[in-house]
């Protein structure tokens, strides 16, 4: 039926009595396409009986049967006839019964005709450079001619015998326009405004005005975020979080600056290349770092390295060239002369990323952006950024200056250090402990000396809790003295029959009234000044509850006075009042081997310069360093005194040392909540292979960057890199790239393409209905110089598109589709428009342009009931406007998109999608009745109608339709909604809490103004407009 | 509706099923969410291709990857090997995830669950499947599965879509598209979800895994929900009682008809019908959803979560009540099976989960006579390793990913009951006869269905593309 419908409209020829000759492109391929090509095309792997039928110097050629399939001017001698012709139930009937593709009597008369006018091939009509045909001179006068677009479609309508639509009336003209171009209905002072206008440019002005709206770019926006998958999450599945939302602002910005095709081409795909690339530019390849990211644990970083590039491979052709060169990866296309060859050739030019396939520098759980990024300060965040890095400048130039005093500070220091009064205050500090409790039952018990002993039972594996006031200031570190006693075996320090002990484990925490539970001390350094061999002190802290530190103590030689210290990282605050409480484990193997007795210090000293020894001095290189005369010194011992004074005296060198480290910590702190967005940048150059099958761990032979071999090559002087492939891209030698724009510009503004297949201009893509316009069109982007604006004003200005979309069943009959545009076009609104409209018609719209994405009602468990996994869980509507943003600001999560976006027909953004389907549902109808958006917004219409309408009912429920349609309503709708309304304000009347809780849906306050009856049948009645067809359609 | 626009687009959808089906069928679905069994039944249509087995599906999707060797592929003589490491000649240098790639060795660890044969047909299963066991002779057992994915993301969604890449319609998106909907007021493709107890925190499941690709929207998955309305916004805003809202949807109609009468867009008049389709939902659903007049012993029979909604027990119940009500495709999953550690306890979980609302389900629909027109499909994504994850001990180990071979059971319409279908070898690591491979199990779900999978296809981006790829073949032996 495709190609009986593609005949009746592309063809008139057919249907005339005299056959024309035909069009290989346009009747021959798409058969020979459709039934043939697949065993007899292109792939030489899938190729039977040797023949090939894509060329034609092979097609006439004799097989080794001696058989010709094509003999031109001779259909009866020619074998592919013979074989088509058979019956089906023949064994060599052409195509094959099995395959389920029989020819019909029509196209079987195509080919015979074809043949009999010498089989004439031509190229693939899509990948010769677009002709500009001569615009055609229509002279009936029926025809409005408004631009060039009217004549070439008058002249194809003159063919088919048809008239040309009367144009739309204004106000549903200008609703149209307003709709397609901004993404918003009319506003009723715009409608009074063009009705007013008598002019002959009204309407000019009107595109104009709509052109240079903010929300042009809006519009445009939200069908390149569905071409380039855009998300704000990762997609894989944890679906963690990420913020590529400054790309979507740069695509905004972009189309409302008119940011040229080409340049808008060249900055998405190679921006970063361009010779002093600015930040705008670099952010604009965020398009190609849209694609989902894989973290799921267990991962092979390589193969989804490859799988991130061929999505951009498909991306970028599905995006610019409209072609399914995905098709490549496995095996050469079995339809378009691409090779696996071209597109590993063109994979190569997204190979040399600075990335590693899976989610990196950020998490696979709590999100974040995957390098390589790009910072992207707003104005106040590019001030605050400045004045941090003016501190830091300015602590820089502090240290520097500091620095000249270093040798005269040392010097002042060491002269200092020679004074007797320089011993210091010492370095530990007794612990008064208070209480000493063992967990096994053994008897601790205080010495003069401050010092512990425990006597009595000797438990396996003993645990002293102490307890001691803690005074106020700061805390760093604990120092632990096992001390020999006659009392203990052997006169050892250990409890063990051997006089040993083995300490597991040492724990600390404080309390104080000012604390609502006691802080955890968490040592990071242990040190002894004596270890037994393996049993390191360290290991008392590592995870291991078992290993701990040992001192010999069976040895009679080595039962002396142990020493461990233990620290922290950074100093603890003790608030007043504060009282310390240590815990010594022995959970050792060893039974019994417990402390003998001990005595506890604390310090406050800078955990670096902590010493067991309490000097607090300088270790004893830079003490020999200190007592060689200054004369003397070698330069490394000088730079080594240095480095002791500079890092561990207090001095104003310090003190400037720290306000720079300082300063650098702020602005690492202040850098993490400056937005980034995620960007394309070469890394080291990788080599790129033919994948055998596709698959990543299979390379085959390599290969470099080119571009398809059937496309013209890459300009001249076009450099061998991504910024070189958009240049190719959007070059005026590249056939498709201007065809593929126009024809989803077609699409966007009348319903379908000129070519229907807007997803792909490759051999197997529908022979377009205007050729010479789509040609001309195509031609014309290039001549005015990839101007956006421009071709979409030409095709809104031309009486084509101005026509009335009324339908009679002789048109539908005769073009169900719209192709030949007899009418205007009519289809529903896309989802994004449909909520945008009903809370622009509610008063409820925030029409603010850009930033995060926001987060409006959605139903409960959305994120939940699939996932317990990742950052992206516990969904929390906004609670101010980013209730009421437009649509296409809410915050993606892939794998659990906002449910009625899905409804109406939006893509998961998964994947490139250029085309979204046009459903009508009835879960359609049950979100616009229920979903509290549309309740909200029927309550805010209503108000609307209530304030502004006028006095009566039906003053008002015609301010509301004209509101919703632009359109003035008709009598007897009129009547029928008054009375309606009118029951249901008599029945909330009855019943006044059903009114309240009508009214209360949503977060924004019913006027208490207006009576709650009143308004919640007000409420029902504009839920009425806002689900009526011509509402949620653009007719 | 006898407006000629309406005559004329009917005739046009008759034409086109005639001719080609890949177009055809688009076109013809044209709105229509919920299409009536007496179009399905047309001559003109084009499929089912021939008569098929099973009138509908229930797929019991058991997410993460149940261990097979723990459940339903019995290697007793692991046990001689225990602790041994997996040997070379078993593992043929086959990749392995990157959770156990790093490890030093690769202890085969016996299953410590008891096996015994079941039924006439004697179906070895495990002993954590007490209430399937009485059920064995409605089974039918494929060890021989194999997949091509190692993760659980790209291999569920591989399952579902038959690519490991998202895009691409499910096979529940596909069976809508293909063969209508039987039901007049609910969609064609219902899924529900649950979260297992044996793995709290599990793989999470994703939208695509019910979408429709490239299909048109209709045809995906409606997701009921767990908590809240079943289906997305079918319950009017409080104030709006149901002869309101009935006198308000007469209102949109009257003007809908009178906007269709001047303009004579079918799409008006499809709208119409949609927005009565919703208003017969809000009626359908709550009625499907309101179990409280079933049995006690029926309740009794799906174990004491049945009352517990967003269980899996729960969901079984409502499977069977839209197996019922004819819609074609029910999907069920059942999240929690990934075991990389713990598995022992972890497993028991999840078969005390889903081992007796599954043999309840089916004891139901024999029991209502819908057995056999109903295909059920239970099983995964991938199976799991012999080695231990981990450390191995007496009573607990851990198990990765393991694609190349794994278990699931169907039963059901056109099934070969009580058999047991292919082998893998004495590890289960390796097919050694009758491999069965993603692509044929769907050509063989599709084939019950009465579809020939290479039939159905949906022109996307020039190519006619289908579940099955260019691949997939009928497994002859599973079949009754």
């Amino acid at each position: 039926m495709r190609r009986a419908l593609l005949i009746l409209l592309a063809s008139p020829a057919l249907l005339a009595a005299e056959p024309a000759k035909l069009k290989y492109n346009r009747d021959v391929r798409p058969i020979l396409n459709e039934k043939c090509f697949h065993c007899h095309g292109t792939d030489a792997s899938h190729r039977k009986g040797d023949l090939r039928l894509d060329l034609r110097d092979q097609a006439i050629k004799p097989a080794k049967s001696g058989d010709i399939a094509l003999v031109p001017g001779k259909p009866e001698l020619s074998q592919l006839i013979a074989r088509v012709e058979l019956p089906h139930d023949n064994d060599d009937v052409m195509p094959p019964d099995k395959d389920g593709k029989p020819l019909t009597a029509e196209e079987k008369a195509i080919l015979r005709q074809w043949i009999s006018e010498g089989a004439e091939y031509q190229g693939h009509w899509a990948f010769l450079k677009p002709e500009r045909s001569p615009v055609p001179k229509i002279t009936d006068p029926k025809f409005t001619l408004r631009n060039e677009i009217d004549s070439f479609i008058a002249e194809r309508l003159q063919e088919e015998k048809l008239a040309p639509s009367p144009e739309a009336d204004r106000a549903t003209l200008l609703r149209r326009v307003t709709l397609d171009l901004t993404g918003l209905p009319p506003t009723l002072e715009e409608i009074a405004a063009f009705e007013k206008d008598t002019s002959p440019k009204a309407y000019e002005t009107v595109v104009d005005r709509l052109l240079k709206s903010e929300h042009y770019g809006e519009r445009m926006a939200m069908q390149w975020l569905d071409f380039a998958r855009f998300a704000d999450s990762h997609g894989f599945q944890t679906d963690s979080s990420r913020a590529m939302w400054p790309w979507r602002d740069w695509v905004i910005k972009a189309f409302n600056d008119n940011k040229p095709f080409d340049q808008f081409t060249l900055e998405q795909i190679g921006g970063d290349l361009l010779p002093n690339a600015t930040r705008d530019q670099i952010v604009a390849t965020g398009f190609n770092r849209n694609h989902r990211l894989n973290g799921e644990g267990g991962i092979i970083a390589e193969e989804w390295r490859i799988e991130n590039i061929i999505d951009r491979v498909e991306t970028t052709s599905f995006t610019w060239l409209g072609l399914t060169l995905n098709c490549c990866r496995c095996h050469d296309h079995k339809y378009d002369p691409f090779s696996q060859k071209d597109f590993y050739s063109f994979f190569a030019f997204f190979n040399n990323i600075a990335e590693s396939g899976t989610i990196q520098g950020s998490s696979n759980r709590s999100g974040g952006n995957s390098d390589p990024v790009i910072q992207v300060p707003d104005k106040e965040e590019e001030i605050e950024l400045a004045k941090l890095r003016k501190k830091i400048e300015a602590a820089q130039a502090k240290v520097t200056e500091t620095q000249l005093q270093l040798p005269n500070l040392v010097a002042s220091w060491e002269a200092e250090m020679e004074k007797p009064e320089a011993a210091k205050k010492p370095m530990w500090d007794i612990l008064p402990i208070s209480e000493a409790k063992s967990q096994g039952g053994a008897a601790l018990r205080k010495l003069p000396d401050a010092s512990w002993i425990a006597g009595g039972r000797n438990p396996d594996f003993d645990i002293y809790t102490v307890t001691a006031p803690l005074a106020e200031g700061s805390f760093t570190g604990l120092l632990l003295e096992a001390l020999p006693d006659p009392t203990l075996p052997n006169q050892s320090l250990g409890r063990a029959p051997n006089g040993n002990f083995v300490l597991t484990g040492i724990e600390g925490t404080f309390s104080a009234p000012s604390l609502k539970k006691p802080v955890k001390i968490t040592f990071t350094r242990a040190e002894a000044d004596y270890s037994q061999k393996g049993y390191d002190v360290k290991l008392l802290l590592d995870k291991n509850p078992k290993n701990g530190w040992a001192i010999d103590g069976n040895d009679p030689k080595k039962r002396l006075e142990r020493n461990a210290m233990f620290t922290v990282d950074k100093a603890v605050h003790v608030p007043a009042g504060a009282t310390l409480t240590v815990r010594l484990l022995h959970q050792a193997t060893f039974a019994g081997h417990n402390v003998g007795r001990f005595r506890l210090s604390t310090t406050d000293a800078e955990p670096a310069l902590a010493s067991i020894d309490g000097t607090g001095g300088p270790p004893a290189a830079v003490l020999a360093v200190m007592k060689t005369p200054t004369e003397n010194r070698t330069p490394q011992q000088r730079s080594e005194l240095e480095k002791y004074y500079r890092a561990s005296v207090d001095s104003p060198l310090r003190d400037a040392d720290y306000a720079l480290t300082a300063a650098k910590a702020e602005l690492e702190k202040y850098d993490r909540i400056v937005p980034s967005v995620m960007v394309m940048k070469e890394g080291p150059v990788r080599d790129a292979f033919i994948l055998k099958r596709g698959e990543y761990d299979k390379p085959g032979d390599k290969v470099s960057m080119v571009t398809p071999a059937v496309l013209p090559p890459m300009p001249k002087n076009a450099p061998s890199n991504r910024l070189g492939l958009a240049q190719w891209i959007v070059s005026p030698e590249n056939p498709l790239t201007a065809r593929v724009w126009v024809n989803r510009a077609w699409e966007k503004f009348f319903g379908y393409g000129l070519s229907k297949s807007t997803e792909n201009l490759g051999t197997q893509s529908e022979y377009p209905v205007h050729p010479e316009l789509f040609d001309w069109l195509a031609t014309e982007f290039i001549r005015c110089g990839w101007d956006m604006k421009a071709m979409q004003k030409l095709i809104v200005m031309s009486a084509t598109y101005r026509q009335s979309s009324k339908l009679t069943p002789a048109l539908l009959e005769k073009d169900p589709e719209n192709r030949l545009l007899a009418r205007g076009p009519r289809f529903r609104l896309p989802g994004e428009v449909v909520r945008d409209q009903a809370l622009a018609l509610a008063g409820l719209l925030v029409p603010k342009i850009g930033g995060p994405s926001v987060r409006p009602y959605m139903p409960d468990g959305v994120w939940d009931d699939t996932s317990k996994y990742g950052d992206l869980r516990g969904y929390k509507a906004d609670t101010g406007e980013g209730l009421y943003r437009r649509s296409f600001y809410t915050i993606w999560k892939r794998t659990a998109a906002p449910p009625t976006m899905l409804l109406f027909d939006a893509p998961t953004r998964e994947i490139c999608t250029v085309k979204r389907s046009r459903t009508n549902t009835p879960l359609q109808a049950l979100s616009l009745l229920n979903e509290v958006t549309f309740v909200e917004a029927a309550r805010g219409l209503a108000q609307q109608m209530m304030q502004h309408g006028g006095a009566t009912p039906e003053q008002r429920i015609a301010y509301g339709f004209q509101r919703a349609t632009a359109r003035s309503i008709e009598p007897v709708a009129l009547k029928q909604l008054t009375t309606g309304l009118k029951q249901r304000i008599t029945e909330f009347q009855a019943k006044p809490a059903e009114a309240t809780a009508l009214i209360s849906q949503g977060t924004t306050k019913a006027d208490a103004t207006l009576p709650p009856a009143e308004l919640a049948a007000y409420t029902t009645t504009a839920a009425v407009l806002l689900n009526l067809d011509r509402v949620i359609t653009r007719d | 509706m006898n407006h000629p626009a309406l005559q004329f687009q009917d005739r046009l959808n008759r034409r086109i099923f005639l001719k080609n089906s890949s177009t055809a069928i688009g076109a013809a679905a044209l709105g229509s969410l919920l299409q009536d069994e007496a179009a399905a039944a047309s001559p003109e249509r084009y499929f089912p291709n021939f008569a098929p087995k099973a009138k509908r599906i229930i797929y019991l999707f058991q997410s993460g990857a149940p261990s097979q060797m723990d459940l339903f592929d019995p290697k007793p003589q692991m046990e001689k090997h225990r602790a041994e490491d997996l040997p070379a000649s078993i593992r043929q240098g086959q990749r392995l995830t990157t959770m156990t790639s790093g490890q030093k060795a690769f202890p085969v660890a016996p299953s410590i669950f008891k096996f015994a044969q079941h039924g006439q047909g004697g179906i070895w299963l495990s002993e954590l499947l007490p209430h399937l066991s009485t059920v064995a002779d409605e089974m039918c057992v494929i060890r021989s599965m194999f997949t091509e994915a190692i993760n659980h993301d790209p291999a569920i969604t591989f399952c579902q879509t038959g690519s490991q890449l998202a895009g691409r319609p499910s096979i529940g998106a596909w069976l809508s598209y293909g063969l209508g909907s039987a039901n007049r007021d609910l969609p064609a493709y219902v899924v529900m979800t649950s979260f297992g107890t044996g793995r709290r925190e599990d793989q999470p499941l994703y939208d695509r895994l019910w979408g429709s690709g490239f299909l048109p929207t209709q045809h995906q998955g409606v997701r009921f929900r767990n908590a809240g309305d079943p289906v997305l916004f079918l319950s009017n805003p409080a104030g709006v009682d149901r002869p309101m809202r009935r006198q308000m949807l007469d209102e949109i109609a009257a003007l809908n008809q009178r906007d269709f009468e001047s303009f004579g867009d079918p799409e008006t008049a499809t709208r119409i019908s949609q927005y009565e389709m919703a208003f017969r939902m809000q009626m359908s659903v709550p009625d499907l959803v309101d179990t409280s007049k079933e049995p006690q012993h029926v309740l009794d029979s799906y174990g004491p979560d049945v009352k517990k909604p967003g269980t899996f027990a729960a969901n079984c119940l409502l499977a069977r009540r839209l197996a019922e009500r004819d819609v074609r495709c029910i999907q069920l999953f059942h999240m929690g099976w990934d075991h990389h550690g713990g598995l022992p306890a972890a497993i028991r979980g999840q078969c005390s989960d889903t081992d007796q609302p599954t043999t309840a389900l089916i004891k139901d629909l024999k029991q209502r006579g819908l057995l056999d027109d109903t295909l059920i499909v239970w099983g995964g994504e991938f199976g799991r390793t012999i080695y231990s994850q981990g450390t191995l001990t007496a009573t607990n180990y851990g198990r990765d990913h393991h694609p190349r071979c794994y278990s699931l059971f169907m039963a059901g319409g056109g099934i070969k009951k009580g058999t047991t279908y292919g082998e893998t070898d004495d590890y289960s690591y390796n097919i050694v006869r009758d491999p069965v491979h993603v692509h044929d199990l769907n050509a063989t779900i599709m084939h019950l269905l009465g579809i020939n999978h290479e039939r159905l296809n949906y022109k996307f981006q020039g190519l006619d593309m289908r579940l099955t790829g260019i691949a997939g073949n009928l497994v002859k032996g599973v079949l009754a």
